[in-house]
């Protein structure tokens, strides 16, 4: 065993990746059971009956980010996918061919052996949920008839209405009590229902870590940066039943506190203006987004897509649980949608809004324009958009993401200026 | 001309007219209509209330407006709606049902342009269970109770259960045209057929129904003549604008069953029986299967169409893709692998409503037509 004791959060937060990533590869090779999941799939009954899971979103991410995606988009491209849909999904549906040839041949593909990003096992079943999205339902139903595998579904309706009513809940639990008949039956045994209420209990320690960091972006100066999040939120997806998300989430938290207390913030200089940033990072582009802001005096201290994983209930309620898994901002209504990035803004104390329009994701991007428009009847505040997309590199331009934030950045002086004015 | 041909000139002129069915509706009702969005709305509900169904389906159009309200990676067939919107087109509907199975229709549902009250709707994925069933039947509760509110009538469980009748009926009756249409093709060319389906969308169903019938029995009285032409199954969400279908026409082809969201996906099943209506629609949506948005982990889809292609003797398959439809992108690669495996053939064009030009569909299927 490691030991983690001494470790920074920076360095607890690679080690527990590789861990999650090793976990996987040792349970295949011994004949233990690998799923595959959707990033705010319930993780709770898979990790109470000690499946090791693989999360194909941030790995996607992880790709991405080490720019290997196109080379997997390129097989996706051979298998029909258009170039319209997810390139979350795929740079997964690509892998998962990779993988799938290398099973049948016993070769190692060239590009999968030329991926910078972990190796996955192949999944012996999937676990999916659509409280971001539909996309999830539809690349997942691939993902089980390519491998041939059962696929959990858990169907959180979309919130036209809120508050979300008795009904809907009560269909979301009933599929999980489906999901863990399911699940017996795969694993071949009887569902660890004290274990499941452990791992309940883990995942809210988890979330109330995470919480913790993201509520520190509301000091001013900021002892966080947004982008740290972003990285942070791996294992939110990953690892929030396990301790490993609460060790890391908490010596990060502390770091932060202490940091603040010692008056070291996380933008060096000065901070001079704070941004939320709506919508999923640019991957591939991840350190030019990040630098065009710092270079401006920028720092992001709103985002609402970490506080997707803000999942908290009370463990042994299952309609509780089955609430938290569909509130999730994207799957509410608009009204309730702009309530939530109101308060993501206000608490950053934020002077403007950063909008992506990502090519990849429709929910993310259709309502942008009304967003944008109530919010700042609201709050006063500038914001302008740009073109990007998580994975594909091809859907972004740097000039225009540079021309927008400085754009957004002469708004938010004049404004400033306005105010010192009065 | 032959009562066959008044029949699909009657309603070959409603379903490129809808205001004029709406219109005659009020004349003779002094009911209005109420908008139906795709896909899969409980119509029969708004029938049992006496009012008009009316099918949104967008429609040929340049798109101007809508671009600052959506990017230019929003499906085809929305953004002609929203332009539509946009202009006011649906301004005169008392109210729009607004199911939401897509991305693309969640946003959509919370953004309509237009003045009518909206009422959304979500259908549950997870759909073999019967907590699916429950959960629908409440959300239909709901549309009921807002229908009643806003069109100020009250919609009895009776009403309901004899809409649903009726809306079997015409189901029975659309099925058997599609069947024999399918022996008529020098009669029923691509166009007509699409346009005598279409027409449901814009007619009193049971009015409809009649048309229909009588159609089919004129048909049946026909020989059934030689045909040297290839047939085809479409597949997608629709196969319009008109071009599309002429394009499909001036190169011999005859449709001879299809597999769109627009057509027969919508008549392939009777609600079941029963006596609670609102469980018995909900009930239809799980029986349902081989679409794109009724989620399915077997994608059956593919399998459902190559019976298809056995049952009609059809030559290929015609993919009807929607232009930024990603639901129906993403259930491509399965099927077309299922159809290569099983040596059936398959041509994929582009549905794009905004344009003008059909050239590229025009080649495809001319070389495809050599092909086969
Ligand atoms: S990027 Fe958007 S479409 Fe893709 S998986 Fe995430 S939420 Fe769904
Ligand atoms: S199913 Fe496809 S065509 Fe229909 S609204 Fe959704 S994305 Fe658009």
């Amino acid at each position: 065993m490691t030991d983690t004791t001494n470790m920074s959060a920076k360095e607890l937060l690679g080690f527990y990746q590789e861990e999650l990533y090793e976990e996987a590869r040792r349970a295949k090779k011994e004949g233990k059971l690998v799923c595959w999941s959707a990033s705010v799939a319930p993780s709770e009954f898979c990790v109470a009956m000690d499946v090791a899971m693989i999360y194909p979103e941030t790995h996607a991410a992880g790709i991405g980010a080490r720019k290997g995606a196109l080379d997997v988009l390129e097989v996706a491209d051979e298998k029909g996918y258009n170039l319209d849909t997810c390139s979350y999904a795929r740079v997964n549906l690509g892998y998962m061919e990779l993988l799938k040839q290398e099973a049948l041949t016993g070769k190692t593909p060239e590009k999968l052996e030329k991926s910078p990003a972990a190796r996955i096992p192949l999944p012996d079943f999937v676990i999916t949920c659509n409280n971001i999205c539909n996309t999830l339902l539809k690349w997942y139903e691939n993902l089980a008839v390519e491998l041939n595998i059962p696929c959990i579904i858990i169907d959180v309706p979309f919130n036209h209405t809120m508050p979300i009513p008795q009904y809907a809940k009560d269909y979301i639990a009933e599929q999980f009590k489906e999901a863990i008949t399911q699940l017996e039956e795969i694993c071949g045994r009887k569902f660890d229902y004290d274990k499941f209420l452990k791992v309940q209990e883990q995942t809210q320690r988890s979330v109330a870590q995470w919480n913790r960091i993201a509520s520190l972006s509301g000091h001013k100066p900021s002892p966080l940066n947004g982008f740290d999040l972003f990285n942070y939120m791996a294992l939110i997806v990953c690892a929030r039943s396990k301790d490993y998300a609460e060790i890391t989430f908490k010596k990060f938290a502390d770091e932060l506190e202490e940091n603040l207390n010692k008056g070291i913030f996380a933008f060096k200089g000065n901070e001079q203006k704070r941004v939320t940033w709506e919508g999923i990072a640019v991957w591939p582009h991840l350190g030019h987004t990040f630098k065009g802001l710092k270079n401006l005096g920028d720092i992001m201290t709103g985002s609402a897509y970490p506080g997707l994983w803000n999942l908290s209930y009370t463990p042994g309620d299952m309609s509780s649980m089955a609430e938290s898994y569909t509130r999730i901002y994207i799957n509410t209504c608009l009204d309730n949608k702009v309530k939530v990035l109101s308060d993501v803004i206000s608490g950053g104390k934020c002077d403007g809004v950063i909008y992506h329009q990502n090519r990849s994701c429709k929910l993310m991007s259709f309502l942008n324009v009304e967003t944008a428009d109530m919010l700042q009847k609201e709050n006063h505040l500038p914001y302008v958009s740009f073109d990007g997309d998580q994975t594909d590199p091809r859907n972004f331009s740097p000039a225009q993401f540079d021309t927008r934030i400085q754009a957004l950045d002469e708004m938010m002086k004049q404004n400033k200026e306005g105010v010192s004015n009065e | 001309m032959s009562r066959l041909e008044t029949i699909i000139s009657e309603l070959s002129s409603i379903s490129n007219n809808p205001r004029k069915a709406m219109e005659d509706y009020k004349k003779e009702t002094g009911k209005g209509s109420v908008g139906v969005m795709p896909y899969y709305a409980p119509e029969e509900i708004i029938h049992a209330a006496g009012f008009l169904p009316v099918g949104i389906w967008g429609g040929q159009k340049s798109i101007s407006k809508a671009r600052a309200y959506l990017p230019p990676f929003a499906c085809s067939i929305m953004q002609s709606v929203m332009e539509m919107q946009l202009e006011g087109v649906y301004d005169d509907l008392e109210a729009v049902l607004f199911p939401v199975p897509c991305d693309t229709l969640k946003c959509l549902s919370q953004k309509w342009k237009g003045t009518s009250p909206v009422i959304v709707f979500t259908h549950p994925q997870n759909r073999k269970l019967e907590a699916a069933n429950k959960f629908l039947a409440e959300e239909y509760r709901l549309v009921r109770e807002k229908l009643q509110t806003i069109l100020n009538v009250k919609i009895t469980d009776e009403a309901l259960n004899q809409s649903i009748e009726t809306y079997n009926e015409n189901r029975k009756a659309m099925r058997e045209f599609t069947d024999l249409a399918a022996n008529y093709p020098q009669i029923i060319d691509p166009k007509k057929r699409h346009a005598i389906i279409k027409a449901r969308f814009f007619m009193e169903k049971s009015k409809h129904t009649a048309m229909v019938k009588e159609l089919n029995s004129e048909l049946k009285s026909l020989p059934v003549e030689a045909f040297t032409g290839k047939k085809v199954v479409l597949t997608g969400i629709m196969a319009e604008p008109n071009e599309v279908l002429d394009i499909l026409k001036d190169n011999g082809f005859a449709v001879v069953a299809d597999d769109l969201a627009q057509e027969s996906r919508l008549f392939r099943n009777d609600v079941p029986s029963g006596t609670d209506p609102l469980y018995r629609l909900a009930k239809w949506w799980q029986e349902f299967d081989g679409c794109s948005l009724a989620t399915d982990a077997k994608k059956s889809r593919g399998p459902m169409m190559m019976d298809m292609v056995k049952g009609s003797k059809a030559d290929a398959v015609v993919v009807c893709m929607m232009k930024f439809c990603d639901p129906e992108e993403f259930d491509y690669p399965i099927y077309y692998r299922q159809f290569e495996e099983a040596g059936i053939k398959s041509l994929f064009i582009e549905i794009d409503l905004e344009t003008t030009s059909f050239e590229q569909t025009k080649t495809r299927v001319q070389s495809f037509s050599e092909m086969l």
